[in-house]
């Protein structure tokens, strides 16, 4: 009995290492595939059905806008990440990108002081939410409501900054952020990937990280263990915010300018989509920043893969949301598959 | 009794494995029509999984046998399960209840005329049934509207009415009354007189003692043995169950006269303003203090207000001597007083998260490097050694705590309280729940903090624990303490009845009202020798 017992605690073990490696990587295969199949049907529609082997996608030139592209949506999933990590849901975000934008610019217009924008940024979209951490941690809302109102509010707030108009600055002194690059990798992939690791060192190797995941798992719990629930409530929507600011002041950089009505319209549901695709669970407790980052690719290569292959705008929307939709019921199966045996 | 010794039901070498757990080794058993039959067992030792392999819930592995009377059967289906006479009345009701009695009695076999349901013929066809079952209820009662017992009684109905010869009952009054029991286990003693075997399984003694002719025991998943009706006795049957004595099982040798330190833990006068009025008690080091009381007397409010879990209108606490405000969790926890809540899964742990975190959770902030990063050695040392100091059965420190045995999360828990170094320990129910193996190694456990001086406070419901573990035990009724026992020479004795005539005395019916089984029966475990 012993003697086979052994050998099979350890397979066992193999297989659990294994899947959980497995869970990390998420959606990882599977961005794999895409990417291949727009490699090749890049190749067939470009040349009329002649060739399966000539695709466009795969091209460094090719994946660096497609990188390009996620890099934004990337820092606001890195921020949605915390949040939906405890549970909660952060749905002002694109809104606080635009405001943030928008208080970029304007103090970039100040003679001399215009990096200055870069921290009033920051500071705008930190404060903002700061503020939805408070009414969720103090006055106990729910966090779709209180973010709910608060896109809606700081939507507002954004086209009041720049009085319903759009504001320019062609010779904005953070520019480089949105279009320049060090060592040939643009700024904004940079920025994006930073963000990633700075945010998977706080959820894996700090205290607060841990607490994040506990909250999440079992709020109740938490406060019994002697968690401060409402310090971690207020610093994941804080960091959100953050993270959104950040997200206006590189948008603003890419495009020298801002609109208060127009910029980052529908962004949290993009961010959201990254996070969920990355596995992370909606109840919160379970879920990694590095499967928000695939997310966040996964995204941009379906975008990016579907107009080089001359799929029309309203395709593009309803494959992209079949694509989410689909991914997170395989994931369901798999997880629950793995889960019986 | 006209016994027919031949087997009805008999299974041979039955095994299962789920994955790596064997949950069954190589049973052998035999029912004979006309006897009830008890199963009995700790959590975990494949009661249930047998069952479930007469009802086809789960396939046995290769090489097990069934025959029913006599003939080697393959049960590949719940419907042939119930072909073959074999009905299981599950702890959780399976029953529609928005259709009636008679729709549920026919449920998967209705009646129809010309297409159509034949309401008619079937509440015709149930009332010969409900009738011998004596059921106060007709066949055309909405199932929604029946009390628990009653719709018991509807299976019990439905599993006569489609001609079962066994029937298999899985824990049949943990949801039911004195009284409403009393009545189930008439209806078992006719339906045996009415030549049908009864399968029962259960965790009270009393029940079993009552009913069975005889009783099998199960250990581990293996076939310990069968005591006929005149050798059944509670501590015989424990003793199969455990295998070992009783004696040994309590664990005090922690000599509270001796060794009672100074007093650590002063609760004066605390109130909730809603429950818990005006309670007074001190607390000694080395000492273990149980708190009894119905469900409901206020025990596990009373904690919550010390650990500082709820808040305090007024009252307070003097922890070594010197007041404190305890107005969290974390003011307690700092002071020293540490509380394992009575639902572990509810409220004491994170249970996607892996064994080495929820062990830490108390203590990752004390052992962090500067800025909070993680101390993950640290961490890693603690882990190691309270797994080995509590014996938690993980495979890996990584593990997720959700997957454990409630044995083991329950020692996961405590292990994160006693990492925290506490004078002051609170343990609500710290054996709810968990098998009888782990039960005897958290009493080990706590004798042994209370060697080293801490102060223990046990709450439980269970009588025996509290008389077995306890060197003195308040007793609380209605939100205060009503009383004291033990605690030196010239105090009154702890004992199961002592402590149920403080419990009960003011407001006997109110107290009932609260709680229906106010008189623990012997259970497993609860047995005194």
């Amino acid at each position: 009995m012993k003697s086979t017992d052994q050998p099979m605690a350890s397979r066992w073990r193999h297989k659990i290492a294994l899947g959980g490696a497995l869970r990390g990587l998420g959606m990882l295969p599977a961005l794999v595939l895409i990417a291949l199949l727009f490699q090749l049907l890049s190749s067939y529609v470009g040349s009329n059905g002649q060739s399966w082997f000539g695709g466009r996608f795969l091209t460094w030139n090719n994946l660096s806008i497609v990188a390009q592209q996620a890099s934004i949506n990337t820092v606001l999933a890195a921020g949605m990440t915390f949040v939906i990590l405890t549970g909660g849901i952060d749905l002002s975000v694109g809104a606080v990108l635009a405001a943030s934008a928008m208080v970029a610019l304007i103090v970039s217009l100040a003679p001399g002081w215009g990096m200055l924008g870069v921290v009033a940024a920051l500071s705008a979209g930190g404060v903002l939410g700061l503020i939805n951490g408070g009414m969720i941690a103090f006055m106990r809302l729910p966090p779709f409501i209180v973010t709910l109102g608060s896109m809606t509010a700081v939507r507002g707030l954004a086209r009041l900054l720049g009085g319903d108009k759009t504001i320019f600055n062609s010779n904005l002194p953070f520019a480089f952020i949105g279009n320049g690059s060090v060592f040939g990798i643009p700024w904004l992939m940079v920025i994006a990937f930073a963000t990633v690791v700075v945010s998977w060192l706080i959820l894996r190797r700090t205290v607060l990280g841990v607490r994040i995941y506990a909250v999440g798992g079992n709020a109740e719990a938490s406060r019994l263990a002697g968690i401060k629930v409402w310090s971690i409530l207020l610093f994941v929507y804080g960091m959100s915010g953050l993270l959104a600011g950040l997200g206006g002041v590189m948008s603003a950089a890419k495009l020298y300018a801002a609109n208060g009505l127009q910029l980052g319209q529908s962004y949290e549901l993009d961010a959201i989509a990254a996070v969920i695709l990355g596995g992370t669970s909606f109840v919160g407790g379970i879920g990694s920043i590095w499967g928000t980052l695939v997310g966040a690719l996964m995204i941009a290569v379906l975008s990016n893969g579907l107009i080089l292959i001359g799929v029309s705008d309203i395709w593009q929307f309803i494959i992209k949301g079949l694509v989410i939709i689909g991914a997170v019921a395989l994931d369901r199966v798999r997880m629950s598959a793995s889960a019986r045996t | 009794m006209s016994f027919d010794l031949t087997p009805f039901l008999e299974m041979h070498h039955v095994s299962k494995t789920f994955g790596r757990v064997r949950a069954l080794k190589d049973v052998s058993l035999d029912i004979r029509l006309g006897e009830v039959h008890a199963l009995m067992g700790e959590n975990g030792a494949g009661k249930s999984t047998l069952m479930k392999i007469l009802s086809r819930a789960h396939a046995p592995d290769e090489g097990s046998e069934i025959r029913i009377d006599g003939v080697k059967v393959a049960i590949s289906s719940p419907t042939i399960a119930r072909q073959l006479g074999v009905a299981i009345i599950y702890q959780e009701l399976a029953l529609a209840p928005n259709l009636t009695v008679a729709e549920n009695i026919y449920l998967g076999r209705e009646l129809s005329k010309g297409g159509l349901i034949d309401r008619a013929a079937m509440e015709a066809g149930v009332e010969d049934v409900l009738q011998r079952l004596g059921a106060a209820f007709g066949a055309r009662d909405l199932v929604a509207g029946l009390s628990i017992a009653e719709r018991q009684m509807v299976e019990i109905a439905r599993a006569i009415h489609a001609h079962s010869r066994v029937l298999i009952m899985d824990e049949p009054t943990t949801a039911l009354s004195e009284r409403e029991s009393e009545r189930l286990f008439a209806l078992v003693r006719q339906l045996k007189q009415e030549g049908l075997a009864i399968v029962y399984i259960s965790h009270r003694m009393k029940e079993v003692y009552e009913l069975s002719d005889r009783v099998s025991v199960l250990r581990d998943g293996g076939y310990v043995g069968t005591l006929e009706r005149d050798s059944i006795t509670p501590a015989a049957v424990v003793r199969m169950m455990v295998g070992r004595d009783l004696s040994s099982f309590y664990k005090k040798e922690h000599n509270a006269h001796q060794s009672r330190g100074p007093i650590i833990l002063s609760v004066r006068d605390i109130s909730d303003g809603k429950r818990i009025r005006s309670c007074f008690f001190d607390l000694h080091g080395g000492e273990v203090l149980g708190v009894a009381g119905l469900v409901g007397a206020g025990r596990t409010e009373l904690a919550r207000l010390i650990y500082g879990a709820d808040a305090a209108v007024s009252g307070s606490v003097v922890l070594n001597g010197r007041e404190v405000k305890i107005r969290s969790p974390l003011d307690a926890l700092e002071g020293g007083v540490a509380y394992l809540t009575e639902d572990r899964k509810l409220l004491g742990l994170m249970l996607d998260m892996s064994v080495s975190d929820n062990i830490n959770l108390g203590t990752i902030a004390r052992d962090a490097f500067p800025c909070g990063f993680l101390n993950l050695g640290k961490a890693r040392r603690r882990t190691n050694g309270a797994i080995q100091a509590t014996g938690i059965r993980t495979a890996s420190p990584d593990a997720l705590v959700g997957g454990l045995s409630g044995g083991n999360q329950q020692k996961v828990l405590l292990s994160r309280l006693l990492e925290t170094k506490p004078r002051v320990l609170i343990l609500d129910e710290p054996t709810r729940g968990v098998d009888i193996g782990a039960k005897s190694e958290i009493y080990r456990l706590i004798d042994k903090l209370a060697r080293e001086g801490v102060g223990v406070i046990v709450i439980s419901s269970e009588l025996p624990e509290i008389v077995g573990i306890c060197d003195r035990v308040l007793v609380m009724r209605e939100g205060h303490i009503a009383g004291e026992l033990g605690g030196g020479p010239g105090a009154d004795p702890i004992t199961q009845e002592s402590i149920m005539a403080i419990a009960t005395s003011a407001a006997k019916d109110a107290a009932r009202a609260l709680n229906p089984h106010p008189l623990p029966d012997a259970n497993i475990g609860r047995a005194t020798p």
